[in-house]
């Protein structure tokens, strides 16, 4: 046994798959015990947030200030606050209505191109084909280039008590607040979805369920399976023909037509995590069976096995001693397709709306789901689903990888 | 001749056996569940809609249909002459359209879209599969590990990926539909190439995940048969590399072909979900409106002729390989 484990160990491909999965598994279990926070709770008022760190703003104007002397005017200011959109806006103005040859507008330039709009630009200009949006965001875009360029830093006011405004203090160009200092920082690493809620979070709580979900859908299918298997690769005659019939139907029939008329019968309110998984289960034993069967047949004439049967051993001590722990590497690795295969399962049925339809738990397909409802692959939200994209394939990948790697183990043939 | 016909007509008898007991799945499926959908039809109707003439029409319809004051082996006949008529009733959510009409307009949107993608990607796989199995060497370190993670991305992932970087933000396909918004179905150019740019970026997140299956199971098909005493024996014997190939492929090819017709109907699966991230007009997306709009009788509808495809597409490998492999060519001789 310790030998055999030691062999597995040693296949590279075994090796790779089991770390990434590890790590996986790892991340699942220590990561809610550093942050508390509800992986469900609404965070973010509005949705998908960038990722990053959110520092309130309000803390950062009385918080400790620092002086630096970095260059923030100029040049390097106009070509923060200006973005491609504006630049080439201003590009098209200046050419359009302003007179100026496209030789000498260059976008990458903001100084030049910002003189150049100070020298051309006048919103009374007759500006042909433009209606009064335009013209008008024109005038807006000249009015923040005025205040990008007139660096006399930010008033802070005070309310009196008549209501007038007075001048408490101004806030320089040059001032910095440390980000240490702040007490009131949030940090998204990836972001937030389209009900605010923070994405990294709630993708471990979700990898948490899926695993659970691919767990107990594989479990139920093996279990089915196997003891389908034994039993008609053991008895064989009418017993056989009968399940391997049933078997290649259900092997014909998809199960995925199985799994959308089951769950959508079954109504919305009592669609749970747990009947999700059983549902996944109960319709993907078909190949376990298969496996099974073919093994147990080529074992059942096996001179151990027959001498079982002469010394009079029951059919289930014959199962259990002589049989079981020959298929038993077999049986472990179909368990582990099963599993990569119900994670994909449930993600596919959520996609449909077929999925756990319950607010308290996330999964992986629920997450992907509400990401597409809320056009986050249109948006550029990257954040809302690639992690989940990645997330299911490297689940799949890893267990695939441990399930190849076994499978040289156990079936020298197939090694390289 | 005469035994060719014999294993065919087995095969066709027991498609259409599975065919029977599919479609009383289908039937009685949903009608086992506690949340019966066509006991709740009635009250699930006349909720859904605002219309009183609609509730009026789709309840007579459906009591008459269904026939639900009757016993099951009654309504289950009557289920099966509608079905076989093509007759699945009015559709809930787009009513008043008739089911048919709507299945009829998007069926053939997903068979022209996965039959030549699974087709093509299972072609270039095996290619591939068998090419990294006998070159060996960079290629195959190369290949096999981007297959293996390529076949574990999920269909709708892979189609999320590529419509967020050529659709979204190189622009270089259209990002949803099938055809332009702003275009009319018509046998006119403007039209086919819309629907060409529509077609390809579906096309091929279904080829890449088929190419990635297929050729890690083709490679290791190909190293076990490149094992195999008859190569060592042809090279003693000094036959060209190229004739061993050729023998090599074609025991390597029919596992797979078994292997395709198992996988079938889980690839199909896959991409109905792939179709809608590209809100592609097939099945897919009409299942999910279905579901989104309760619609019972156009679930049941979609769900019915994905099985057909797939039990079409199965006969169709097994007929195939009838024809390549001659061991069952020998069998039908004796």
């Amino acid at each position: 046994m310790l030998n055999t484990i030691k062999q597995v160990f040693r296949s590279p491909r075994f090796l790779i798959g089991f770390i990434i999965f590890a790590l996986m598994l790892l991340t699942v279990i220590f990561y809610p015990l550093f942050v508390k926070a509800d992986p469900l709770a609404m965070v973010g008022n509005g949705n998908f947030f960038k990722p990053g760190t959110y520092v309130n703003v309000s803390e950062t104007v009385t918080a400790n200030r620092y002086t630096l002397n970095v260059d923030v005017s100029g040049a390097a200011k106009l070509d923060r606050q200006l973005n491609e959109s504006d630049r080439s806006k201003m590009a098209d103005w200046l050419i359009r209505f302003g007179g100026v040859d496209e030789a000498e507008i260059d976008t990458s330039d903001s100084v030049a191109l910002v003189e150049l709009w100070k020298n051309n630009y006048s919103p009374d200009a007759d500006q042909p084909g433009l209606i009064s949006t335009d013209k008008k965001s024109f005038e807006r875009l000249d009015k923040r280039i005025d205040e990008i360029l007139s660096s006399s830093g930010i008033i802070i006011a005070t309310e009196e008590e008549d209501g007038t405004l007075t001048e408490s203090e101004t806030i320089d160009e040059t001032s910095y607040v440390n980000i240490n200092d702040l007490a009131t920082t949030q940090t998204f690493v990836l972001g937030t979805d389209n009900f605010g809620r923070d994405v990294l979070t709630e993708l471990v709580a979700a990898t948490t369920t899926s695993l659970r979900i691919g767990l107990i859908a594989g479990l139920i299918a093996t279990a089915i399976g196997l003891i389908l298997g034994l039993i008609a690769g053991y008895l064989g005659g009418l017993v056989d023909d009968i399940i391997t019939f049933i078997t290649n139907l259900f092997t014909v029939i998809p199960s995925f037509v199985i799994l959308i008329l089951i769950s959508y019968s079954v109504g919305q309110s009592a669609r749970g995590v747990g009947l999700v998984a059983m549902i996944i289960g109960f319709t993907s034993w078909t190949w376990t069976t298969r496996s099974v069967r073919s093994q147990v047949i080529s074992l059942r004439n096996r001179d151990h096995v027959n001498l079982s049967k002469l010394s009079g051993h029951s059919m289930f001590r014959i199962i259990f001693t002589d049989i079981l722990p020959y298929i038993a590497s077999y049986v472990v690795m179909a368990l582990i397709l099963q599993i990569s295969s119900g994670i994909l399962a449930e993600a596919q049925l959520s996609m449909l709306g077929l999925g756990p339809a319950t607010t308290k738990t996330a999964t992986l397909g629920l997450m992907m789901n509400w990401a597409m409802q809320y056009s986050a692959h249109l948006n550029g939200s990257w954040w809302a689903y690639f992690p989940v994209i990645l997330t299911i394939a490297l689940i799949s990948f890893s267990l695939n990888l441990m399930n190849t790697g076994l499978d040289q183990v156990f079936n020298p043939q197939l090694r390289d | 001749m005469k035994g060719f016909r014999k294993y065919y007509g087995q095969k066709i008898l027991w498609y259409i056996f599975t065919l029977i007991i599919a479609v009383i799945l289908n039937f009685i499926l949903p009608r086992l569940m506690p949340g019966d959908p066509t006991s709740a039809i009635v009250s699930k109707a006349v909720t859904g809609m605002t219309d009183a003439t609609a509730v009026q029409k789709v309840l007579e319809e459906y009591t008459a249909k269904f026939g639900l004051d009757q016993p099951m082996i009654v309504q289950f006949w009557e289920f099966l002459k509608n079905a076989i008529r093509g007759d699945f009733g009015v559709s809930f959510s787009q009513y008043p359209r008739e089911v048919s009409d709507i299945i009829a307009s998007s069926v053939w949107w997903t068979v022209a879209l996965q039959l030549p993608a699974i087709v093509v990607g299972w072609i270039l796989g095996n290619l591939l599969g068998a090419l990294a199995a006998y070159l060996r060497g960079v290629f195959d370190k190369v290949l096999l590990p981007v297959f293996l993670f390529i076949s574990n991305v999920p269909a709708f992932g892979m189609a999320t990926v590529l419509l967020t970087v050529f659709a979204v933000n190189l622009k270089w396909f259209p990002t949803s539909g099938g055809y332009g918004f702003d275009l009319i179905p018509n046998a006119s150019w403007e039209f086919y190439s819309s629907v060409l740019e529509h077609y390809c970026l579906p096309f091929l997140s279904i080829v890449l995940i088929t190419i990635g299956g297929q050729a890690i199971g083709m490679r290791s098909m190909s190293i076990y048969e490149l094992n195999a005493d008859y190569v060592k024996y042809s090279r003693f014997l000094g036959i060209k590399d190229g004739k061993i190939v050729g023998y090599v492929f074609r025991n390597a090819m029919l596992p797979q072909i078994t292997g395709l017709a198992m996988s079938i109907g889980t690839m199909m699966g896959g991409a109905l979900v792939a179709e809608i991230i590209f809100s592609y007009p097939g099945l897919g997306s009409t299942l999910l409106s279905a579901v989104t709009g309760q619609d019972y009788p156009l679930i049941s509808a979609c769900t019915l002729m994905i099985t057909i495809m797939v039990l079409l597409a199965n006969l169709f490998v097994e007929i195939i390989y009838g024809i390549i492999d001659p061991r069952i060519k020998a069998a039908q001789q004796d």
